[in-house]
């Protein structure tokens, strides 16, 4: 065997031997309690099916526009990219530059990278610079902020429904699915199951 | 709990972060790769409570004009505004929205302040070699780690604002200085959070000293 079947707690660094489980159960530390490992069903089909389906939502949220925006006979409208490019127009660079990296880049990223690294592997050979994509998917999460974006999109509509009427767009919708998408695809992407899957491969 | 057992360092095995294999530590070396995924590992993440600490100041600095200066400035045919954070939240609770202004204040006041000062607390923990609760500390690092990126709140509100109130003559808003001060504190804990190792809480308790 070329691996010992060892882990070391991420929290706590505690050694101990991995044990097989059931489908749906977890294995937590000895001495600390947290959860080292999951066993989940189909992990890897899970998480390309919903990176598959994530692209498409993707899309469609970036687009059309998010909402438009009605006072009297004026109305405006706006994508996520205009919103990015209002900023940079404005001079903000820096906060453009993190709209931009944490709603498009490192989500567009994250679909990518499952579906470079799952597609292959499911019709049965090892994609071409595996590591590379793998290292990033499991550095990038905590960049992906679609799930926040939503919150801020839900405050600024109550602000802006104060001073104009306020009309949803397709996108709102779209990035509400894009959402559950990506944090499905992202969580049901088990780095075990994923090793196991590749050294079968090679 | 059960104190008994050994930390994988001290018997020079290395553990991954990204892939979570466990290999033998390079001899001589305080950096090594993953034989499987490639990435860096070492014993503990590389002067962890020095950057840590660096970065926290820095946010901490740029915590004052994150919330002194406006992050939005707003004119209109009532006059010219400009809006803090926390005139912001005042806005939407006098407006009428008290349980929104409630996630707001959480989101870009409360929480970047729990995150200064609870990285402060556990940088300082672990310097003096505390043996307190490891296991509530690390959950209290857990917990700074999930809800940091929340903060960011206040930026998309911007972002979405900036991007649709430009009305000629009517309304128009425009970003502020304490926008980007803002976004400077977020991604700062962000990476102060990051290059933490949780690891460091538990290590006085097995009397480990690596890294």
């Amino acid at each position: 065997m070329r691996y010992a079947p060892l882990i070391a707690c991420q929290e706590c660094d505690l050694l101990q031997h991995e044990t097989r489980l059931q489908a749906g159960a977890a294995a937590h530390c000895n001495r600390c309690g947290i959860e080292l490992y999951r066993q989940r069903a189909d992990s890897l089909d899970r998480s390309l099916a919903c990176a598959l389906a994530a692209g498409v939502f993707f899309v469609v949220a970036n687009a059309f526009p998010i909402v438009r925006l009605q006072i009297q006979t004026e109305q405006t409208q706006s994508t996520l990219f205009g919103a990015v490019h209002a900023l940079a127009t404005q001079g903000m660079w820096f906060v453009a530059g993190l709209v931009f990296i944490t709603t498009i880049l490192v989500p567009a990223a994250q679909i990518a990278a499952i579906s470079y690294l799952l597609l292959p592997l499911r019709l049965g050979k090892a994609p071409r610079g595996l590591e590379f994509a793998f290292r990033f998917l499991r550095s990038a999460g905590p960049w992906g902020m679609i799930d926040v974006f939503m919150l801020g999109v839900l405050v600024s509509l109550v602000k802006l429904s104060h001073m104009a009427s306020v009309v949803p767009g397709i996108a709102l919708w779209s990035f509400t699915g894009l959402m559950f998408l990506v944090a499905a695809a992202t969580a049901a992407f088990d780095p075990r199951a994923f090793w196991i899957s590749v050294e079968a491969r090679r | 709990m059960n104190p008994r057992g050994v930390a994988a360092a001290s018997v020079g095995l290395w553990a991954c972060n990204l892939c979570k294999l466990v290999s033998k530590s390079p001899l001589q070396a305080s950096m090594g790769h993953c034989p499987r995924c490639g990435a860096r590992i070492h014993a503990r993440k590389p002067h962890a409570v020095v950057r840590t600490w660096a970065l926290l100041i820095t946010a901490a600095v740029l915590y004052v004009p994150a919330n002194v200066l406006p992050v939005m400035e707003t004119s209109s045919l009532f006059g010219f505004q400009k809006d803090t954070i926390l005139s912001g939240v005042v806005y939407l609770w006098t407006s009428g929205s008290q349980p929104l202004s409630l996630l707001v204040f959480i989101a870009s006041i409360a929480v970047p302040l729990l995150k200064l000062t609870s990285l402060a607390f556990l940088l300082a923990s672990v310097q003096f070699r505390s043996v307190w609760r490891p296991d509530q500390r690390v959950r209290l690092y857990r917990t700074v780690e999930f809800i940091g990126r929340w903060s960011m709140l206040d930026i998309y509100v911007g972002a979405i604002l900036v991007a649709l109130v430009h009305f000629q003559g009517l309304a128009t808003i425009v970003a502020g200085p304490g926008a980007t001060a803002f976004g400077a504190v977020v991604v700062l804990t962000m990476f102060a959070a990051m290059s933490f190792d949780p690891r460091l809480i538990w290590d006085p308790a097995g009397n480990i000293r690596v890294g």
